[in-house]
């Protein structure tokens, strides 16, 4: 069960990037930086995916679609902003279409600095989201087994309720 | 045997959306697709989802400073975006940019143009289920990328272009070595584009497909590789911007009108890069990079048009003469394209649709802005 960190299938979404932050992570998958390495496989299907990758920053338009690939995602999950947009709108923090980064709609677990992010620090964010990913997958089961010891039905895997 | 409002339904198209988050795309954009039976019989594009509304930003930001802003249209093409506001914004004012500063943003352009033809062609293998094409393309990509860095300072966003001029000045021996870092990175395209334009699989996916013809293609208002691919000559570098009147090279065009002609212009125009790159580096001027700008542009408006890998774009601004301009505009490339699109899709079949998306190279940051 412990496997999840040594295998978690990314999904990307591009908020309303400006393409820089998106190539960086595509050139993550690529053989140079290789995130394979780390057993990572690109999903195009959110209910197989463990790690959601965000570009760029929310408007009103695609918070809706953000939010609903979320939660089609299973628990554990990990999202990982990318960019100056996906933290605070970045260069586009004034324009009247921002709305402001991703954290305005789901929860975010690491930010991956940059304008356009290095594929560097990109590896280095899914490597930490896959951290965080088992440490939520342990959380879960020790939630659950002392749920079961409390003689009640375990939880059920909540929808979107990520730390 | 049916009555005639039972045949209406039945021969009624269906609609089948695709996008806004689909594996085949790297951007948000959804198609409503009218189908009859497996044939497309339109499309309604709609767009919206990364609109930022940066023009407007252009008066909050001080003229000189929205350079970054402008880089930040698309990340693809970063340094043309920014180069072409700095065009316009330098025809205001009625400054020319010292002649080492036309040469290394000629440079910078085709780095641009080469690793985004390149991107294209993976994505484009990625899309049509070749993979192993897809990441080899990407490694040889890579290799444009660290030139890039070297040179300008920034992988995707390069940061370089200013008004006045450009901000790095990379010595000829560093251009020089740029170029035969660059060698391996052709040898490797060569191959690859034998691949691209040769195997059976890839010509069963791409020929005949998504065909537009020379008139359709001018009337619709198409540009760049979409135009060139059905024939019609059209490439706003022998106008002869930045350094372009000095270097010498061929238009690449092809008269099928198909996927694979736009594929066979592209790769073309990646070996035409690496020449004109090779070229400006022989040939450039020493000096000054940049010119001290000082002042407010006067009242007036200007417009700057470059050819970006994508085609023809159009910067305009309008000054009142006070350090915000008053109005910037840009007609993007796939803008114009995407009525070409919309037709070349009608009577494809639904197994089409993400190729010929595809092969107009679809840049959906710029377009929306
Ligand atoms: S952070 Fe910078 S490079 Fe990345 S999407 Fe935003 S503007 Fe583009």
């Amino acid at each position: 069960m412990s496997s999840i960190e040594r295998s978690p299938w990314l999904i990307h979404y591009d908020a309303s990037s400006c393409n820089g932050c998106d190539i960086e992570v595509l050139a993550c998958l690529t053989p140079v930086y290789d995130a394979e390495r780390f057993g990572c496989i690109v999903t195009g299907d959110p209910k197989q995916a463990d790690i959601f990758l965000v570009t760029g920053s929310v408007n009103h338009l695609n918070a809706p679609i953000l939010k609903n690939i979320y939660d089609q995602m299973p628990e554990p999950k990990a999202v990982v902003a990318i960019g100056a947009c996906a933290y605070s709108g970045g260069v586009f923090a004034e324009c009247y279409n921002v709305a402001g980064g991703v954290a305005t709609t789901i929860p975010v677990d690491v930010y991956v600095p940059g304008c356009a992010a290095k594929p560097e620090s990109i590896l280095d964010g899914v490597v930490r989201a896959a951290m965080i990913l088992k440490e939520k997958e342990k959380a879960g089961r020790k939630a659950r087994a002392l749920a079961r010891k409390e003689g009640r039905r375990s939880p059920k895997r909540r929808a979107g309720g990520a730390t | 045997m049916s009555s005639g409002h039972e045949a209406r339904e039945a021969n009624a198209p269906s609609v089948i959306p695709f996008g806004p988050q689909h594996p085949v795309l790297p951007e948000p954009l959804h198609f409503d697709l009218l189908l009859q039976d497996e044939k497309v019989v339109g499309a309604v594009p709609q767009i919206g989802y990364i609109h930022r509304g940066l023009e407007l930003l252009v008066e909050k930001r001080d003229y000189a400073d929205y350079v970054h802003v402008a880089e930040r249209i698309c990340g693809i093409c970063s340094f043309m975006h920014g180069m072409g506001y700095c065009e316009a914004v330098e025809g205001l004012l009625g400054v020319a940019v010292p002649d080492r500063a036309r040469f290394l943003r000629t440079f910078w352009c085709e780095l641009e143009r080469a690793h985004s033809h390149l991107m294209w062609m993976g994505l484009a293998a990625d899309a049509f289920g070749f993979e192993s094409l897809f990441m080899a393309t990407w490694r040889a990509r890579e290799l444009i990328i660290d030139v890039a860095e070297e040179t300008a300072g920034g992988r995707v966003i390069f940061g370089s272009a200013i008004v006045g001029g450009v901000s790095k000045d990379p010595s000829d021996e560093t251009l020089m070595r740029c170029m035969e870092a660059l060698k391996p990175a052709r040898d490797d395209i060569k191959k690859l584009s034998r691949v691209m334009l040769q195997d059976a699989t890839v010509r069963h996916r791409l020929e005949g497909v998504g065909v537009i013809s020379k008139e359709k293609a001018y009337e619709l208002g198409a540009v760049g590789p979409m135009l060139r691919a059905s024939g019609y000559d059209f490439d706003i570098r022998r106008r002869g911007y930045a350094a372009y009147g000095e270097v010498g090279f061929e238009t690449a065009l092809e008269t099928a009108g198909d996927c694979m002609a736009r594929a066979a212009i592209r790769i073309k125009e990646i070996e035409q890069s690496f020449s004109i790159m090779e070229q400006v580096v022989a040939k450039m001027p020493a000096g000054p990079v940049s010119l001290p700008i000082k002042g407010m542009p006067p009242v007036g408006e200007c417009f700057a048009r470059l050819e970006q890998p994508r085609g023809e774009v159009i910067y305009y601004v309008k000054s009142n003469g006070s350090r915000n301009l008053e109005r910037f505009r840009v007609r993007t490339p796939t803008f114009a394209n995407v009525p070409a699109m919309v037709e070349a899709m009608r009577g494809a079949s639904l197994a089409d649709v993400p190729t010929i998306i595809l092969t107009i190279d679809p840049c959906i940051s710029c377009t929306e802005r």
